[in-house]
C-alpha cells in the first residue's frame, strides 16, 4: 500500500428516553411535522431546558460499558450557529467537560482478530430538528419533531486503519448501544449516524496527514463506501503533488464521489461557552455504584463465557453475540434441553435461515427460545430423530403448536424399540433378499441401502442408530 | 383613610372599605389618565382586570394574599394571551402561549393583572431610553428619566397608577429604578424567584424582583414568588419562605447590634457630593436603630462593571439568537435568502444598544478572544464573590447609596454608554454575587429621590427586608409622593 489510512469517527447516538434532552416532549419516531415539539423545543422566548436524567444515565452506562472515565461533574455549552432548523439558534452540547473521557471498543473485521479502539470521549448534546426542501413549492420547510432529541455523540481516537474498520467499529457501537439499552438502533430512522474524519499519509510518517471531514453517513455500507471512495480521492490529489484542504464533505451516494460543503456550510467559529441555563451536571454519590449493578454482561464478556463454559468456537460465539437478545435466546435454548453445543448449532442454524427468511429480528422468533429448547430435548432423549427435528421445526415456525403436540399428531416419535424394529427388519430382510445375500458375500455398501429401506418403512421413525445395531446382528 | 401599598389595600378590602372593582377602575383610570405623558405602560388589560376584580368582589376568585389587588408586571414576563414585547420591536406583535412562573404565582395569589410595563429592550439600559416604545417619564420630574431598565414599573408605582408592579434585575435594573423614582426596589437572591417565562438577557444575572412601596410590600409579594420550579434548571432547590412574617411587630431598636458594613468602594469621588450625604444621615439613622455600622472593603468591586459589560453581552448574544424571523416575532419581507432574512430580522427588529452589546457578547466569546475576555471575566466574577462572603464574615448587612446621583435628565447620557453603564457601579456587585439587595427611599436631593442600598448574604432576604423595614418604620420617605401626584384612593 502506497499510502496508510487514517480514520477517526465521530458517532451520533440517539438514546432511547422517553422525552427529550431538555424537555418534556416526546421522542416517538414518524408524527407529523412539528407536533412533538412543545415550547422549550420551539425556543419560545422565556422557556428554559432541564437536563433528563434518564439521558443522562444512559450516558453514564456508556461510560461504564465502555471502561471509560465518568466526570462527577460536566458542563453544559451552547454551540452558537445559526439554522432554521436550530430554534435557539445555539445547541446545548458538551465541550470542555464531557460526561465520558476514554474508554475503548472492540472492533472485529470478519476474518480478521479484533481489536481495542480507544475512544477520545462521549458527550451528551441535542438534536436538531430537520429542513425539508420539498415538502413546499418556493419555500423551504422546517420539522423541529426531532430539535431536542436527546444524542449521545461518540469520538474514537484516529485508530481505525480501513473503511471497513470504520464500518466494523461503528458496528461495535450499534451492537454496544443496543445491549446495553441507551439505543434502539434503528439506523433508517436516523438513530444512529456518523460523521469520519480521515487522512493519508506515506507509511513511516509520524504526522497525521491533513483530513477532511465525511458529515452524516447514516449506514455501515455508505461509511465505508464514503471512505474508499474518499481514500481514492486523496490519494490521487496526494500522488499528483498536490495537498488536502482541510474541510468537511458530503458524499453522493448515487454518484459515489464526496464533494465539499459549501463555504456557507462550513464550519465557523461555534462561541461555545458554558451554558448559564444549566448548572455543572453532578452525579449523585452512589449514582454510578447503583447504575454499575444494572448493566447487563457485555458482548466481550458474554463471548468469553461462551467459549469457555459451553466449549463453542470463536466464530460461534461472535455470532451468537451479536445481539444481546440472540444470546439470551440461545441461552435459555440450551438450558431448557441441557445441551448447549446443540442450541448453539440450531440457534445460528435453522433459527437464523427461518428468521432471515421472514425478515424477522430475533425478539420477534416465532418460535420460543423454550419451546425450541423442549424440540432439542426430544433430539437428545432419541425420541426424535434428527432429520424429523427440522420438519417439526418448521411446523412448530408455522404454528402448527408445540414440538410434543406436532411429534405425536404426525406420528414422528422415533422407534427405539428393538421388539418393534425387529419385525420391521426381517420384513425388509425379505423383500431384499438379494441385496441380503450380496452383504453376506461380501460387499458391504449395500448396508445403507438396507438401513435406508428400515427407515423408509417406518417413515424415518426408526432410531437409525438402534436399526444399524440389529441389522449388522442380523446380518 | 386606605394606605395605597399592598398591605395597605389588603387590609382596606378585608374591612370593606373598598372593592377590587372600585380599586381596579380607580388605577384604570389613573393610567388613562397619565400614561400618555408618562409612558409607562405598553399594554393595559382594562377588561380582564375588571373582569377578574367582579370575581373577586362576589368571593369567587379564591382567597389568596393578593385577591383583588391590581399589579403590573414588566413587559419581560410572558403573559399568556397578553402581548409580551420587552420593549423591542423584533417582539411586537408576540403573544405567549403560556405564563410566567411568576405571573401564574402572582395569579395564585390573587393578583389581577392591570398591564404591562415599558421597559429598556430587551432590559438593557439604565435609563427605560432603548425601548422601542419610547422613553419613560420620571412622575417627579417629567424632563427626567425613572431609570431603567425596569423604568415602566417603577413610574407607574411611583405615579400611583398601580400599587406594586413586577420588574428584573440583571445589573441594578429593580434597584435603580425604584431609587431614582422614590420605591423600594428589591432583588432577591440569583436562584430564589424561578425564571421561566421570563424573556433571558443575562441569564447568570437576570432575577426576578418588584417595586413596591415598601419593603413589607416587598415581603408580601415574595411569599407569593419565591420557591423552587421545576422548569428552571438554577432555580434553587428551596422552599420559599415566610418573609412578611418576620417583618411583623418591629419596633424600637429593631436592629440592635446587626452589623452593618458600608462599602468603602463605593464611597468614592465617582458619588454626587449632597448623595453621600444623604448616605451618610442614614447611617446615623441605622445607628439609631441600634445598628452597629462600620466600614468594609471588597477590594475587588472596582472591577465589577467591566466584568459586568463582558458577562452580560456574551450571554445575552447567545439568548438573543433565538430572534431569527422564522418561528416568532418580526419577520422583515423581502429577504432573497437566509442570510437576507436573519439580518434584515434583526437590523430592524433590534434597537442600537441591543445590537451592541450582541457585538461585543459576539467579540468576547470568539476564538482567540475568550480566554482574554470571557474566562478572565468569570475569574474575577468568583473572586468578586469571594470578597462578598469574606466581607459578610464581619457583617450582616452591607451598605451603599443605589445610585451615584438622582435621575438624570432624558436624552443626557444616551449618546454615551460609558456614562450611562456608570450608572450601574453600586448595584452591579450584587448581582455577580447573586445576593439579595433593596434599594429604599432615603432622602431627597434638588427635590429628588435618592435611594438607599442594603445587600445581605445569599438567600438571606429576611435580614435585608427587616432592616428596610425597620428604617421605614423610623422614616417617611417612603411616604413621599411626586409633587401633584397622589394615590388614586384613600391617602390624598
Amino acid at each position: 500500500m502506497e499510502f496508510d489510512v487514517v480514520i477517526g469517527l465521530e458517532i451520533h447516538v440517539q438514546l432511547a428516553t422517553r422525552s427529550k434532552m431538555f424537555s418534556g416532549a416526546s421522542t416517538v419516531f414518524g408524527a407529523s411535522p412539528n407536533t412533538q415539539a412543545c415550547l422549550v423545543d420551539l425556543g419560545f422566548p422565556g422557556t428554559l431546558p432541564v437536563a433528563n436524567r434518564e439521558a443522562v444515565a444512559m450516558a453514564a452506562r456508556f461510560g461504564l460499558a465502555t471502561g471509560g472515565e465518568i466526570a462527577r461533574r460536566s458542563v453544559f455549552a451552547r454551540k452558537n450557529y445559526f439554522y432554521p432548523d436550530l430554534p435557539k439558534g445555539y445547541q446545548i452540547s458538551q465541550f470542555e467537560l464531557p460526561i465520558v473521557s476514554g474508554g475503548s471498543v472492540e472492533v472485529a473485521v470478519p476474518g480478521t482478530p479484533p481489536r481495542q479502539i480507544e475512544l477520545t470521549r462521549a458527550h451528551l448534546e441535542e438534536d436538531a430538528g430537520k429542513s425539508l426542501h420539498d415538502a413546499m413549492p418556493n419555500a423551504t420547510g422546517v420539522d423541529l419533531n426531532r430539535a431536542g432529541a436527546p444524542l449521545l455523540e461518540i469520538v474514537t481516537e484516529p485508530q481505525l486503519r480501513s473503511p471497513e474498520e470504520a464500518s466494523a467499529c461503528m458496528r461495535g457501537i450499534h451492537q454496544l448501544v443496543t445491549w446495553i439499552g441507551i439505543s434502539d438502533g434503528a439506523m433508517q430512522e436516523g438513530s444512529l449516524r456518523c460523521d469520519a474524519n480521515i487522512s493519508l499519509r506515506k507509511p513511516g510518517d509520524a504526522e497525521l496527514g491533513t483530513r477532511t471531514e465525511i458529515k452524516n453517513l447514516n449506514s455501515f455500507r455508505f461509511v465505508e463506501r464514503a471512505l474508499h471512495s474518499e481514500i481514492l480521492r486523496q490519494a490521487d490529489v496526494l500522488r499528483q503533488g498536490g495537498t488536502i484542504a482541510q474541510e468537511t464533505r458530503l458524499y453522493d451516494s448515487g454518484l459515489d464521489t464526496t464533494r465539499p460543503m459549501r463555504d456557507k456550510e462550513q464550519a465557523n467559529d461555534y462561541r461555545y461557552f458554558p451554558d448559564p441555563d444549566l448548572p455543572p451536571l453532578a452525579l449523585e454519590p452512589g449514582f454510578l455504584e447503583d447504575l454499575r449493578g444494572t448493566l447487563p454482561e457485555l458482548p466481550q464478556e458474554r463471548r468469553a463465557r461462551f467459549r469457555s463454559d459451553y466449549g463453542l468456537p470463536a466464530e460461534d460465539a461472535r455470532r451468537l453475540c451479536e445481539s444481546r437478545a440472540a444470546a439470551d435466546y440461545f441461552e435459555a435454548a440450551g438450558k431448557a434441553c441441557g445441551d448447549m453445543q446443540l442450541a448453539a448449532r440450531w440457534t445460528s442454524g435453522e433459527l437464523a435461515a427461518a428468521l432471515n427468511r421472514d425478515g424477522l429480528d430475533i425478539a420477534d422468533s416465532r418460535v420460543s427460545a423454550g419451546d425450541l429448547g423442549v424440540l432439542l430435548s426430544r433430539l437428545r432423549d432419541g425420541s426424535l430423530s434428527g432429520k424429523l427435528g427440522k420438519e417439526v421445526f418448521q411446523a412448530m415456525w408455522a404454528g402448527e403448536g408445540s414440538a410434543d403436540d406436532i411429534i405425536k399428531e404426525r406420528g414422528l416419535r422415533q422407534i427405539s424399540d428393538a421388539g418393534a424394529l425387529e419385525g420391521v427388519i426381517d420384513e425388509v430382510m425379505a423383500e431384499h433378499a438379494e441385496q441380503v445375500r450380496q452383504y453376506r458375500e461380501g460387499n458391504t455398501r449395500v448396508f445403507g441401502f438396507l438401513v435406508g429401506q428400515v427407515m423408509r418403512a417406518t417413515r424415518g421413525q426408526a432410531n437409525p442408530q438402534i436399526v444399524n445395531e440389529l441389522l449388522r446382528k442380523r446380518l | 383613610m386606605i394606605d395605597f401599598s399592598l398591605c395597605g389595600l389588603r387590609r382596606a378590602l378585608d374591612a370593606g372599605d373598598i372593592g377590587s372593582v372600585e380599586l381596579t377602575q380607580a388605577c384604570l383610570d389613573r393610567i388613562e389618565e397619565r400614561n400618555s405623558e408618562l409612558n409607562a405602560f405598553l399594554t393595559v388589560c382594562g377588561e380582564t382586570a375588571l373582569d377578574e376584580a367582579r370575581r373577586a368582589d362576589a368571593g369567587r376568585a379564591g382567597g389568596g394574599p393578593l385577591a383583588g389587588i391590581p399589579i403590573a408586571h414588566k413587559d419581560i414576563f410572558c403573559t399568556r394571551g397578553v402581548r409580551t414585547t420587552a420593549g423591542s420591536r423584533i417582539l411586537d406583535n408576540f403573544v405567549p402561549p403560556y405564563d410566567a412562573t411568576v405571573v401564574e404565582r402572582l395569579a395564585q395569589a390573587g393578583a389581577l393583572l392591570i398591564g404591562k410595563t415599558n421597559m429598556d429592550e430587551f432590559a438593557m439600559g439604565s435609563s427605560n431610553e432603548t425601548s422601542y416604545a419610547g422613553p419613560v417619564r420620571n412622575p417627579w420630574n417629567l424632563s427626567r428619566s425613572p431609570g431603567g431598565s425596569s423604568g415602566g414599573s417603577a413610574a407607574a408605582v411611583a405615579a400611583g397608577l398601580v400599587p406594586a408592579a413586577t420588574g428584573t434585575d440583571t445589573g441594578g435594573s429593580v434597584r435603580q429604578p425604584a431609587a431614582l423614582c422614590g420605591l423600594t426596589g428589591f432583588r432577591p437572591s440569583y436562584g430564589r424567584v424561578s425564571r421561566y417565562g421570563m424573556i433571558a438577557f443575562a441569564s447568570s444575572l437576570d432575577q426576578a424582583g418588584s417595586i413596591t412601596r415598601t419593603a413589607e410590600d416587598a415581603a408580601m409579594l415574595l411569599d407569593s414568588m419565591a420557591g423552587h420550579d421545576p422548569r428552571d434548571s438554577t432555580s434553587a432547590e428551596r422552599d420559599g419562605e415566610d418573609y412578611s412574617g418576620p417583618l411583623q411587630g418591629l419596633k424600637g431598636k429593631a436592629l440592635k447590634g446587626v452589623r452593618v458594613g458600608i462599602v468603602k468602594e463605593f464611597m468614592d469621588e465617582g458619588l454626587e457630593a449632597r448623595c453621600r450625604q444623604v448616605f451618610l444621615d442614614n447611617m446615623e439613622t441605622l445607628r439609631g436603630l441600634g445598628a452597629v455600622v462600620t466600614e468594609v472593603s471588597l477590594p475587588r468591586l472596582p472591577l465589577s462593571v467591566p466584568v459586568y459589560y463582558v458577562v452580560a453581552p456574551a450571554e445575552c448574544s447567545s439568548n438573543l439568537s433565538r430572534f431569527d424571523g422564522v418561528r416568532f416575532g418580526l419577520r422583515e419581507a423581502g429577504a432573497d435568502s437566509l442570510d437576507e432574512l436573519y439580518t434584515r430580522t434583526r437590523r430592524a427588529g433590534f434597537g442600537e444598544e441591543v445590537r451592541r452589546r450582541i457585538l461585543v457578547g459576539g467579540w468576547v466569546l470568539s476564538k482567540g478572544y475568550f480566554d482574554a475576555y470571557y474566562l478572565q471575566a468569570q475569574r474575577v466574577r468568583r473572586l468578586l464573590a469571594a470578597d462578598f462572603t469574606k466581607a459578610f464574615e464581619t457583617v450582616d448587612l452591607l451598605a451603599g447609596p443605589t445610585a451615584p446621583a438622582p435621575a438624570f435628565g432624558i436624552g443626557e447620557k444616551i449618546d454615551d454608554p460609558i456614562q450611562m453603564y456608570l450608572n450601574d457601579v453600586y448595584t452591579i456587585g450584587a448581582s455577580l454575587a447573586g445576593i439579595p439587595a433593596i434599594s429604599i427611599p432615603a432622602g431627597t436631593v434638588d427635590g429628588l429621590p435618592v435611594g438607599l442600598q442594603l445587600m445581605g448574604r445569599p438567600f438571606a432576604e429576611t435580614d435585608v427586608l427587616r432592616a428596610a423595614h425597620a428604617y421605614q418604620l423610623e422614616t417617611d420617605w417612603h411616604r413621599l409622593w411626586p409633587p401633584g401626584a397622589s394615590a388614586p384612593v384613600g391617602e390624598a
